[in-house]
């Protein structure tokens, strides 16, 4: 019925604009015959008086239902299997083709008591996987996939490995598109372990070498691992996904070959493809790798000015701020104050020292070239009136003193050049610095003292009292 | 041996209403009083069918003895007449008295048989169907014009075959649909739903509970149809999954399912209505007398449910006068007289629960705010009280039992949601699927099994005795929670020697009421429209009778109308002149 209101929902603007088209040529009685008849929704079913409350099988086991939930979110597993042992009945009626139909339900919610239930074992789990994974075709794969994950967690890796090579060699029917990805998963993850048992021939191998002699067998196991993973995890990230963790092994697998050109294909395409979804991580390992292959500074910033559009908060914004302070071009340098800036608009970055020497670094700077005032002035304008009360209250000038004294120096002065000799945080920090008879602060009073004229001009009016 | 054969006829003498009767050598009745001759003869009966259930044999010869799966020949009547007969029984281990079964159901239930032209008579109504119906499984529906398609056989009423709702039936259907064959393990079984049944009653699970409440008044069995209904759903009257006891040979299959697997508990207004249609077709004859000292009077039930209702014993002098004044103790109007439509066929606990609100009504108003006033009086002379029975508190009263209430709706919501629906003997629509519905049962259970090792508490494995007391308050808990001698006096006064309300007013439920037979109630009631203590009281009704609120509410406003009828009339016409 909803998809049916939809429809005329959909329908009924296209009527007013047949109307308003042909409103000039034809009179309103010819226009209402040209409209389509009203077509009426269904109504609900009128229910008999008496039937109303009558308790079938159907309502008793919704009330079941709604009984194992509630006792889901209590963590109350005993309960729930209580009440599940009285929902089941309903597998016997399940011949619905509802999307989550009781044998969903009860796989689903079997699985979250038999996990957390302290009293249910390992071997239990196994047999009601078991027992799931005949209910249903089109569930089967997910099933599976569940299941080795439950085993993973319980570290049965090998159990896992084969319960994924069955499910791989499952056919029934024709299959489906999703059943195609859901197998390219399963694949994946076999992949994934393969890629394991790689690695750990590799420390093997390694942990030989030091020692002075190679091992064949090992060497051999090892490249056949590798094949076997290397095929698996290139499959499923040509599909558009977020696959960071077989990406990474990929990758990490290439590397060790030494196939740089395809390493670098893989995560480009990771990265800048428009099919999928936006990652930043694809950008994290990209840049990762460019810096691991000693890359240009250029191909680097670029990484990293796409990572900043996305996360302006991310933790690589530091990097791309020394990186882009140090920059000979003046546009560079204007970006990387931007960056810094963006970043500490975060609360993550509060109470980062590295950030705010960061800030504080650049900006005394420029205020000693008296160059580019108007950079600081043009961020500043939009933050002049929630960074006081965010950054540099007086309750955060005396807990900064008093927990961190570098953080306190580096935010006191670029409190002191956004905001005057006067302001709060400064005047309290200065103060403290000054008693405390700590040299730096000193230095840092003198200097603010020296550019406070700067100060007006930052957050002065209009643009046109700021030097260029 | 006069004796045996007579046992069966349980009319009364027209003449001197008596129940003696012998036998002519012609084998007619006649009554030992009065020397009467009736005209109905004695019938050729098998007397102890009921036990052997082969009630078609008479008629029918004899049975082909086995199907090729094992199974026998049977049909639907049959089926009703085992679940009958299981039903009787479990009443007669409750306590009824063992006349029910083998005299009164047993007739009743030929009588049924012969009415609906299916056993006892010279050509019964399947036979031209039974021709038919024996090549069942072969049988081509749809090449037949005469015969109902199969959707307009699914469509029936739920509450006839109780399995509309069953989505796994209508699937099967389906599938049986494209080999256009209708299948039933019964030879009649594809028929029975198919006929057309204007003018028969056509039995249905529901109904055997028709039959067994209507046996049970005959006797005045102190059982009441929401007792009866409430053992039902305890378990202790067998009804859901009676197929079960089905023997080995009588296979269920196909339509069968249909008219056997009951999914739903039966409901009040339905087994109520059809056991009065039931009694009218069979023409019974009145009912024997509904009198004071019978249990279904109203001043009898009344009392046991201010017991249950944990009100004062005083009260059920305020009853009884409400009883006597609107006239509802009366013979003529509690006595069931078949087939006579105009008067109103009275639900005895509907009706008694009824008059204890319509009490409460009166005495304390239950318009939020009157009740509290009288039960702050009554907890000021509590205080100063020492001797004697305390003043009845309201408020005491409410939390009391509205504390047990919520627990007890708490633990019926709770088993109602745990129930289990299913026996260990599986159905199956067809042999088609037979494998599947038995894996699946398989897994349900060893489901059950792992999950019930999961649950710690071990299941119920045996059911709570049948008890007419839902709720039970003793005197002898010294905590005071029980009210029954809790005592009126603060809310009564003396006027003329007669003991009155202090309370002058009243308010009426509805000032008209509505056509039960046009719009199928008397009255509408609407959770919001009243105060929350009136909402309250039907609310713990309600509860120990197992019926909707709003029934209790149809029966209050029936009565005020039948007590302030003068008021009322009076009222109108000076309405009306008014308007003139």
């Amino acid at each position: 019925m909803d998809s049916f209101l939809e429809e005329e929902d959909v329908e009924a603007p296209a009527v007013v604009a047949v109307g308003k088209r042909r409103r000039r040529r034809r009179s309103p009685a010819t226009r209402a015959a040209l409209q389509p008849s009203l077509h009426l929704p269904f109504l609900p079913p009128q229910p008999a008086s008496s039937n109303e409350h009558k308790l079938n099988f159907r309502k008793s086991k919704e009330a079941c239902l709604s009984y194992i939930q509630d006792a889901l979110l209590q963590k109350q597993w005993k309960r729930a299997a209580e009440f599940l042992i009285c929902y089941v009945e309903s597998l016997e009626k399940d011949y619905s083709r509802e999307h989550v139909g009781p044998s969903e339900m009860i796989w689903r919610i079997g699985t979250e008591i038999l996990w957390h239930h302290s009293h249910s074992s390992m071997k239990e789990f196994n047999c009601f996987m078991e027992q799931m994974k005949t209910l249903g075709v089109k569930r089967y794969l997910k099933v599976c996939l569940e299941h080795v994950f439950h085993l993973l967690c319980n570290g049965q890796i090998d159990e896992a490995y084969q319960n994924l090579s069955l499910a791989e060699s499952w056919r029934f029917g024709e299959q489906t598109a999703i059943q195609d990805k859901e197998m390219k998963l399963i694949q994946a993850y076999r992949g994934l372990l393969d890629y394991y048992s790689w690695s750990k021939q590799k420390n093997i191998l390694l942990e030989h070498e030091e020692d002075g002699f190679s091992d064949l067998a090992v060497e051999q196991e090892m490249h056949s691992y590798f094949r076997k993973a290397a095929v698996n995890l290139k499959e499923i990230i040509k599909i558009p996904g977020v696959w960071d963790v077989f990406v990474k092994c990929y990758v990490d697998l290439l590397e060790f070959y030494g196939d740089h050109n395809e390493a670098r294909q893989v995560l480009n395409e990771y990265a800048y493809n428009s099919k999928f979804p936006a990652n930043p991580n694809a950008h994290v390992y990209l840049y990762q790798f460019l810096k691991r292959q000693g890359e240009s500074k250029k191909s680097l910033i670029s990484a990293l000015k796409i990572l900043h559009d996305i996360v302006p908060s991310h933790e690589l914004m530091i990097d791309f701020n020394t990186m882009l302070q140090k920059s000979k071009k003046r546009k560079k340098r204007r970006l990387g104050l931007e960056v810094i800036f963006a970043a500490l608009d975060y609360a993550g970055w509060k109470e980062n020292t590295k950030a705010w020497s960061c800030l504080a670094r650049q900006v005394k700077q420029i205020v000693i070239s008296e160059k580019h005032l108007d950079w600081i002035k043009q961020e500043w304008s939009s933050r002049k009136d929630w960074w006081p009360a965010f950054h540099f209250s007086r309750y955060l000038a005396k807990r900064n003193w008093q927990e961190n004294e570098s953080l306190s120096y580096e935010k006191a002065l670029v409190a002191g050049i956004l905001l005057g000799k006067d302001c709060k945080y400064f005047k309290y920090v200065s103060h403290q610095g000054c008693k405390a008879q700590l040299k730096r602060f000193r230095g840092l009073k003198k200097f603010v003292n020296r550019h406070n004229p700067v100060y007006l001009r930052i957050s002065g009016p209009s643009d046109s009292s700021v030097q260029p | 041996m006069d004796e045996e054969d007579t046992r069966d006829f349980n009319e009364r003498c027209a003449q001197c209403s008596e129940v003696n009767w012998g036998l002519t050598d012609g084998g007619r009745f006649y009554c030992r009083s009065c020397h009467n001759v009736t005209e109905r003869t004695r019938e050729v009966v098998n007397t102890d069918f009921i036990t052997n259930s082969r009630v078609q044999t008479i008629s029918k010869g004899l049975r082909k003895q086995e199907k090729s799966d094992g199974g026998c020949e049977w049909y639907i009547c049959e089926g009703f007449q085992l679940v009958l007969k299981k039903q009787a029984e479990a009443l007669e281990a409750l306590g009824v008295c063992p006349q029910m079964k083998d005299e009164i159901l047993c007739n009743f239930w030929r009588c049924y048989l012969q009415k609906s032209k299916q056993a006892y008579c010279k050509r019964p109504a399947g036979e031209t169907v039974k021709t038919l119906s024996v090549c069942e499984s072969s049988t081509d529906v749809d090449s037949d014009p005469e015969r109902p398609s199969l959707l307009h056989l699914l469509s029936l009423s739920e509450s006839e075959g109780d399995l509309q709702t069953d989505c796994s039936f209508a699937s099967s259907m389906s599938k049986v649909s494209e080999s256009t064959s209708v299948y039933s393990g019964s030879v009649d079984g594809s028929s029975y739903l198919m006929k057309n049944q204007k003018e028969k009653l056509r039995m249905t699970m529901p109904m055997t509970l028709s039959f067994c409440y209507m046996a049970l008044l005959w006797l005045r069995e102190p059982i009441t149809l929401s007792e009866l209904l409430r053992f039902v759903v305890e378990g202790h009257i067998p009804y859901l999954n009676v197929f079960q006891h089905f023997p080995e040979k009588m296979k269920l299959c196909g339509l069968d399912l249909k008219i056997f697997c009951v999914e739903s508990w039966p409901v009040y207004e339905e087994v109520f209505d059809k056991m009065n249609e039931l009694a009218a077709y069979l023409d019974l004859p009145r009912f024997p007398d509904i009198t004071d000292s019978c249990f279904l009077h109203p001043d009898m039930l009344c009392m046991k449910y201010l017991m249950e209702a944990n009100l004062p014993d005083e009260l059920h002098n305020w009853t009884c006068r409400v009883v006597k004044k609107i006239g509802v103790g009366e013979v003529d109007f509690l006595t069931l007289m078949p087939g006579n439509k105009s008067t109103r066929k009275v639900k005895y606990d509907v009706l008694a629960a009824a008059i204890i609100v319509v009490v409460l009504k009166l005495l304390f108003l239950l318009d939020d705010r009157y009740e509290w006033l009288l039960s702050e009086f009554a907890e000021e002379r509590n205080k100063h009280n020492t001797e004697g029975s305390p003043y009845f508190e309201f408020k005491k009263w409410y939390e009391v039992v509205k504390q047990s209430l919520d627990v007890e709706l708490k633990k019926l919501d709770e088993e109602r949601a745990k129930y289990l629906w299913r026996c260990e003997k599986p159905l199956f629509y067809s042999v088609k699927n037979k494998s599947k519905v038995l894996k699946r049962r398989q897994m349900v259970v060893n489901l059950q099994n792992q999950f019930g090792k999961l649950s710690g508490s071990v299941r119920r494995a045996e059911k709570p005795n049948p008890s007419s007391f839902q709720l039970s308050w003793s005197e002898e808990n010294t905590d005071g929670s029980c009210f029954h001698g809790h005592s009126l006096r603060g809310i009564l006064r003396e006027k003329c020697g007669l003991l009155t309300t202090m309370n002058p007013d009243y308010w009426l439920c509805t000032v008209k009421l509505c056509n039960e037979k046009l719009c199928g109630h008397l009255a509408h009631y609407r959770e919001v429209e009243f105060p929350q203590s009136y909402h309250f009281v039907l609310g713990l009704f309600s509860f120990l009778l197992r019926i909707q609120p709003s029934s209790i509410h149809d029966e209050v406003c029936m009565i005020e109308h039948k007590l302030f009828n003068k008021k009322l009339c009076k009222k109108l016409k000076y309405n009306t002149v008014l308007r003139k």
